[in-house]
């Protein structure tokens, strides 16, 4: 019984027991062993991406039922794996110029996979949350990284204030859900709810844990601690920020609604079809007067879970799909951005304003050619990837009949344009500036490279990633 | 030859790619290379179009040289050519070395500007080449890009402003219609144009915010697709983004704008409005009449005082474009024939007299009216030239423009005499504007100073013009050329518009 349960949360245990062994490497070794431990965490994680990305099919159960892993876990952790190793490996070299290099960061970091993990396969509220709180908590720390700066302490203590009213949102959701439907088992809630009208405190349960779930996608109006924290904390903590957590919280929030709220979906329809909406319209016009380009790829964020919201708000195995292939795109794409962003520097000091990026594509041509790709790809112009992305959500949501959604969606993407528009144009037909300087590393570059390069060879098939995120998105409705 | 039509298509990219990969360094000779490569890709694609042209049969209203491959789930890589599109495609070809050509004295990011040129060409003959809705779109969108960069980074001084309107407004203007095509997709469960035209849209009324629309879906989706078209055609009132494009604009990016860009609108309404909503476009036909007969006779008006010539030119555009869509809602096969005859014309015709504009923007640096005057004196070639392209704008027999106005006209005068009646007006204001133009430039007394040393125009120039100078008389004087071309699409087109027409007509009249 032990062993058969552990064969399935072995990628967890394994990546649990990592973090801890490395731990007492980092403590007890005589040298300073962060850059080995960063490398080492990276590889653990790609290797733990690959591990769980050839895992056989098939939907398996652990602890009663608490604990699943099906395609669509597979697929969100595959993601998240990914993003975490990516968000490590290119942190070296930003946290090495900064000073802040410390054994601490990725073990932090593989805790919080962990965390990740853990949401994506809970069938269980408090499965859930004691996933979503470990990553939760190892991302409080790493937020405040840097001691030292004002602003990152603050936006680590903002992070954690407004985090933790999330998580008493969500706990107080989750308990009025346990004291309704009787268990914290998603599979025992749908029968609750049946085919009647449900309950009402059912109803305010679901109506708290969706709110808990919008602060941790950072979904307008609950998304005031993005710009701040993504401008505070240093550039790679953004970067993982960025990619990472995101895929996790939207998948657990998937599996949430379908799994245990399935029976009501005309409830929870009216509720993401109005945080979808704010959200792609919050993100595409507060980013307009944004000059920092950390605030900037936060509201861009925001925008961006707008959209794959759309695929969730329509309630069918096309939308799960789509919010997978969304997901998929964008965190390539914020790979990409961020493999850039981590090298703006003047004189050996990171900048963020996107002044600097005044013609640079006269200062270094290839760079600009690829982030301009990745704008595009990120306004959704087609024949870039980032155009499929929102595609996809749109069929979903035009299926189900949400067409005032998909309208919505498309014309907050033109306001959202706009802003990518701006730094392509900065770069190409801008003032010219003394603005950025310095070498990109090897390891950045083939990042940066690579990333936009899938945007434009995207188009022939999309690597693949349709058939099978359709597989995993089927799984969610066995 | 099974994939002919996606080697023409795709030759340009290949083209970039290449250019791109091998070519290093800024210095002239550099510049050169990529010039020349620019200039024999766009030749060899001309070329391979040719083939397509010579194996074309005009007899057969169906598509041909179709390809068809699997793509993403459900869609389709599928490209043909019927009587409609096939002009297009050569437009589109036949002008591209020249747009090449008038871009030998750039000088400024010489390898960036000749793939953004390429790459524009394989989106402009994509866009005319696919059958399938989303292929359509991507094609369709994508032109975006490259364009966006030419007004961007070439553009005179208010290029920022005029790119990003540019970007926005046209960008605005067709997530409406990927929307509708969303769920035309979901509605008939395929993507695959062919089928489309053929399949029957709900028209029954609906009401939508409690207004009952009339022609219910097919009527919202036109709008929607109208949307789009109507920006890019540019009609009145949604025309603005045109002027400051185009002044604003590179010479040879004035010229792909005008000449083929613009062209898109109205190839989508005669693929995609007219075949596959026939009752929404019956509905929406009276509102169209107007619009063009006020963007004939308003923007004819507003080009009268401009004084920028390439404003000038470019809000003749708009007029001329309110003669196609006014021919397209005739439904008749005078007004169809006339229409796609008259987008072709006003390629040649409008690329032709950017072009020279470019000539004397080249020597002088200015584009306003005022700072010329006299140039027959230094150079009469210039002037000739200028001259065939005015009369051509004007619409004098003899010249294509003619057979496109005339055409558009008859057909509109059997629907609906007023339309044709204050249409008719557009003609005699075309000739006051273009031949005041004429005059202010060429004639005259030569004496401002700084035109004293002004030369004529050069080989290069000359053998520019020389293949549009052709196509203008050629055309004017043997119509027939493209008439027997689009003729039988054209009037499969219009047959099948006539019986939806007939069948709604009980419909509509109940309501």
């Amino acid at each position: 019984m032990i062993a058969s349960n552990l064969a399935v949360v072995a990628p967890e245990a394994v990546l649990a027991v990592v973090a801890m062994a490395f731990l007492m490497w980092g403590a007890f070794s005589a040298r300073d062993a962060s850059g080995p431990i960063l490398w080492a965490s990276a590889v653990v994680l790609a290797l733990a991406g690959l591990w769980v990305g050839f895992q056989p099919e098939g939907t398996r159960f652990a602890f009663d039922g608490s604990f699943v892993s099906d395609g669509f876990a597979r697929f969100a952790k595959v993601l998240i794996l990914f993003g975490a190793a990516a968000a490590l490996a290119l942190s070296h070299d930003y946290l090495q110029r900064t000073g802040l290099l410390k054994f601490e960061y990725p073990v932090l970091i593989l805790l919080s996979s962990v965390g990740m993990m853990t949401m994506v396969s809970a069938r269980d509220l408090i499965v859930l949350y004691m996933g979503l709180e470990l990553q939760s908590l190892a991302a409080y720390v790493i937020a405040a990284f840097r001691r030292d700066s004002l602003r990152s302490t603050e936006a680590g203590l903002k992070y954690f204030v407004l985090g933790a009213l999330s998580s008493g949102l969500l706990l107080y959701g989750a308990s009025l859900t346990y004291g309704y439907a009787g268990t914290t088992a998603f599979a025992g809630i749908g029968p609750v709810i049946g085919d009647g009208p449900m309950p009402l405190g059912l109803l305010f349960g679901l109506v708290f844990l969706a709110a808990g779930m919008a602060f941790k996608i950072s979904a307008a109006p609950f998304h005031m601690w993005t710009p701040d924290v993504y401008e505070g904390s240093p550039t790679p903590v953004t970067l993982f920020f960025a990619t990472a957590p995101k895929v996790a919280a939207a998948a657990m929030f998937a599996r949430l609604l379908f799994d245990a709220f399935g029976a009501a979906i005309p409830d929870w329809q009216q509720i993401l079809v109005f945080l979808s909406i704010a959200s792609m319209f919050l993100g595409a016009v507060a980013a307009i007067g944004q000059r920092n380009i950390k605030r900037l790829m936060a509201y861009s964020s925001i925008n961006h879970m707008g959209f794959a919201l759309m695929g969730l708000a329509a309630g069918t195995e096309a939308g799960a799909q789509a919010l997978l292939i969304y997901l998929a795109i964008y965190v390539v794409m914020n790979v990409g951005t961020f493999a850039f962003i981590l090298n703006m520097r003047k004189d050996g000091k990171p900048v963020t304003d996107i002044g600097s990026l005044g013609l640079y594509s006269q200062v270094a041509p290839a760079r600009a050619a690829a982030l301009a790709v990745l704008m595009f790809s990120m306004a959704g112009v087609p024949p870039l990837v980032g155009f499929f992305g929102k595609f996809y959500v749109l069929v979903a949501a035009i299926d189900a009949g949400l067409f005032w959604l998909a309208v919505a969606g498309v014309i907050a993407s033109v306001i959202a344009a706009y802003y990518y528009l701006r730094i392509v144009y900065l770069m190409y037909f801008g003032e010219a500036v003394e603005g950025l300087d310095g070498p990109m590393p090897g390891l950045h570059w083939v990042f940066l490279g690579a990333s936009a390069a899938a945007m434009v060879l995207g188009v022939v098939n999309l690597f693949g990633v349709e058939t099978i995120a359709a597989a995993a998105a089927a799984t969610l409705f066995q | 030859m099974d994939n002919l039509l996606s080697l023409v298509t795709f030759l340009p990219l290949i083209g970039a790619v290449v250019l791109l990969a091998f070519l290093r360094g800024e210095d002239a000779m550099a510049q050169k290379n990529a010039k020349l490569l620019a200039l024999f890709t766009t030749s060899a694609t001309f070329v391979l179009s040719l083939f397509v042209l010579a194996g074309f049969d005009p007899a057969d209203t169906g598509f041909q040289f179709v390809e068809e491959r699997p793509w993403l789930g459900g869609l389709t890589y599928k490209m043909g050519v019927d009587g409609v599109s096939i002009l297009f495609v050569m437009l589109t070809t036949f002008l591209m070395p020249i747009v090449i050509g008038a871009s030998w004295e750039v000088t400024d990011r010489v390898k960036e500007y000749m793939v953004a040129f390429l790459v524009l060409e394989t989106l402009m003959i994509g866009v005319f080449t696919a059958l399938d809705l989303v292929l359509f779109y991507l094609f369709f969108e994508a032109g975006l890009i490259p364009m966006f960069l030419i007004i961007g980074i070439w553009g005179g001084k208010e290029r920022i402003y005029a790119s990003f309107k540019f970007f926005l407004y046209t960008f605005l203007g067709s997530v409406l219609m990927l929307v509708a095509m969303i769920a035309m997709w979901m509605q008939a469960g395929t993507s695959d144009i062919p089928t489309l035209m053929a399949y029957d849209f709900a028209s029954d009324p609906i009401a939508v915010l409690g207004i009952t629309v009339v022609g219910g879906v097919q009527t919202l989706l036109f709008l929607a697709f109208f949307a789009s078209f109507a920006v890019k055609m540019p009609m009145w009132p949604v025309h603005t983004w045109l002027p400051d494009a185009h002044v604003q604009a590179p010479t040879a990016g004035s010229v792909v704008l005008a000449a083929i860009l613009l062209k898109m609108g109205g190839y989508g309404f005669l693929r995609f409005s007219l075949p596959m909503f026939p009752v929404g476009s019956l509905v929406m036909q009276d509102f169209v009449f107007l619009l063009s007969v006020v963007a004939i006779v308003y923007t004819s008006l507003v080009a009268l005082v401009q004084e920028d010539m390439k404003k000038l030119i470019a809000y003749s555009s708009v007029a001329h474009m309110g003669f196609v869509t006014m021919g397209i809602f005739a439904f008749n096969q005078q007004g169809l024939d006339g229409a796609i005859f008259q987008m072709l014309s006003h390629g040649f015709i409008s690329g032709a007299l950017f072009l020279i504009v470019g000539v004397i923007y080249d020597r002088m640096h200015t584009r306003d009216i005022e700072a010329y005057g006299g140039l027959v004196v230094r150079m009469p070639v210039y002037a000739l030239v200028f001259m065939l392209f005015t009369m051509g704008n004007v619409g004098l027999p003899g010249t294509s423009g003619f057979v496109g106005e005339f055409l558009t006209l008859a057909g509109v005068f059997q629907v609906n005499t007023w339309v044709a009646f204050f249409a008719a007006f557009g003609v005699i204001l075309s000739a006051a504007y273009a031949l005041w133009l004429y005059r202010r430039v060429v004639f005259g007394d030569l004496i401002k100073g700084s035109l004293k040393t002004i030369g004529d125009m050069t080989a290069r120039e000359r053998l520019l013009f020389a293949p549009l100078v052709a196509a203008t008389l050629i055309l004017g004087v043997y119509p027939a050329l493209i008439l027997d071309v689009i003729g039988p699409s054209v009037a499969a087109l219009v047959e099948s518009q006539q019986s939806a027409m007939a069948a709604s007509a009980a419909v509509l009249a109940s309501n």
